[in-house]
């Protein structure tokens, strides 16, 4: 098995669906960063048969508000010391920029395609959200 | 009135007020403009130099007649100029421009920017980009800001009051987005109470619901297939209009279309001091012949309308 070094400070996010860290690596922006990160994908997991694991050394300043739409079933393990300090489960953030398209017809945003998708969470248990535009409610 | 403009980085900041959602207003700021409304009638020459050298630009992206002329006579009767494009087949929208680009340009030469759009949140979007005060017209079935300050101004004249109504509400409660702003704006005054009467196909949707209740946790919402049922304890009969496009097949629109139809005789039914409003235009829901009864305000409506939105386009210019 691939074996990947402990970090020191940092960020570990554990339990990422099989097959899905590269999106998630994208959508956090990782890719522009100048610190370690390493992606491990295919991870034999005891809970999940396989997961995907992203490790960010150096960094616990990420914007992590889009995880828990990315896949609710991550788990945020903040490191310092080279020991976790922290375990966080992503809560649903209250506005979300560019990652949900209103599936509204008749919204502008499916004409004006420069538009921004903005979403505001309206109902945290049903996970419903409202388009910033036309008012659409969608459940993610 | 303050739009949330900033809410992306590189977004412009907001500069201007507009008017693009019926809840841009509190009732505090609605109550001050029906009150200019109301010094505008009393005495029009006294503001029919307000808008002097102002110029107000209408961008109607589809075809209205009444509201562009209520805002264009506004506008003239406040001393101000009216530039305008009626059909977007001939501008530069038909050259591809975006919305953006368009509102940019014209809000570099007007002062005041009124803006119909067929795409629902046209005028959020619209608004982020405007360097001057923009007022949303109306933006497919979402909002109609100004006929809910019409329909607000109306009952305040008619009723001397805004709390404590019953308000029966009667046609298309589903596809209405006069009904939906209007229903909204009136859950903010304490002690409303509406009746919902529309067919079960045209019921008022979950969502506008539970947004009303958001605003109010005590709003009474009764629904009901019986217009007479409304009528009796109604302080005011809202009527709106089946609307035919949102058909797809004929037979039903003809079947609801005279679902719910005003006549003298039901009109019996009803208080004495009930008004009965309608956003116009009619089509068969109002028979011609309660046009004459004293209870019936739609074309005061219409006309309350033009007044309060020269107290709109006075205070967004901060003439008044």
């Amino acid at each position: 098995m691939l074996k990947v070094d402990r970090i020191q400070v940092g960020i570990v996010l554990d339990h990422i669906r099989a097959g899905s860290a590269l999106r998630i690596f994208e959508e956090l922006g990782l890719a522009g960063r100048e610190y370690p990160v390493a992606l491990l994908m295919n991870v034999p997991s005891t809970k999940l048969g396989t997961k995907d694991i992203i490790k960010v050394s150096g960094a616990l300043d990420l914007d992590l508000t889009k995880l828990a739409l990315l896949d609710p079933g991550i788990t945020v393990n903040y490191i310092e010391g080279g020991r976790v300090v922290r375990k966080v489960k992503p809560g649903l953030p209250e506005r979300v920029v560019g990652l949900i398209r209103c599936k509204n017809p008749r919204c502008i945003t499916s004409t004006e395609s420069y538009a921004p998708s903005i979403f505001t969470l309206v109902d945290r248990k049903a996970k419903r959200y409202r388009c910033f535009y036309c008012g659409e409610h969608v459940t993610v | 009135m303050d739009r949330e403009c900033n809410v992306l980085e590189g977004m412009p900041a907001p500069r201007s007020r507009h008017f693009v959602d019926a809840l841009d207003l509190s009732p505090e700021e609605y109550q001050q403009l029906f009150t200019l409304a109301e010094e505008i009638m009393a005495d029009p020459a006294a503001f029919s130099s307000s808008c002097s050298g102002k110029l107000m630009a209408t961008l109607f992206y589809e075809p209205s007649t009444r509201t562009r002329l209520s805002f264009e006579a506004a506008m003239l009767r406040l001393g101000g100029r009216v530039i305008t494009v009626a059909d977007p087949r001939t501008s530069s929208v038909a050259k591809g421009e975006t919305l953006a680009d368009t509102i940019r340009t014209v809000g570099g030469y007007a002062d005041l920017i009124v803006l119909r759009h067929p795409k629902e949140g046209a005028a959020v979007l619209a608004a982020l980009y405007s360097p001057v005060p923009l007022i949303n017209g109306g933006d497919g079935a979402h909002e109609h800001p100004t006929q809910t300050l019409t329909d607000l101004c109306t009952i305040l004249t008619y009723k001397g009051r805004l709390e404590g109504l019953t308000v029966a509400t009667c046609g298309d409660l589903k596809y209405g987005r006069t009904v939906h702003s209007l229903i909204k704006a009136l859950a903010r005054y304490p002690g409303t109470r509406f009746i919902l009467i529309s067919p079960e196909e045209l019921r008022l949707p979950e969502q506008v619901k539970e947004e009303v209740l958001a605003l109010r946790e005590d709003v009474e919402l009764c629904g009901t297939t019986r217009m007479e049922e409304g009528l009796a304890e109604a302080d005011v009969l809202y009527m709106t209009r089946i609307q035919k496009e949102r058909f797809f097949n004929e037979e039903d629109y003809l079947r609801l279309r005279d679902f719910y139809v005003l006549t003298p005789e039901r009109l019996r039914l009803a208080r004495d001091d009930l008004i009965v409003m309608h956003p116009l235009p009619r089509v068969t829901e109002i028979v011609p012949e309660v046009d004459g009864d004293k209870r019936a305000v739609y074309f005061q409506q219409a006309r309350l309308g033009m007044f309060v939105r020269m107290a709109l386009i006075a205070r967004l210019l901060g003439v008044a």
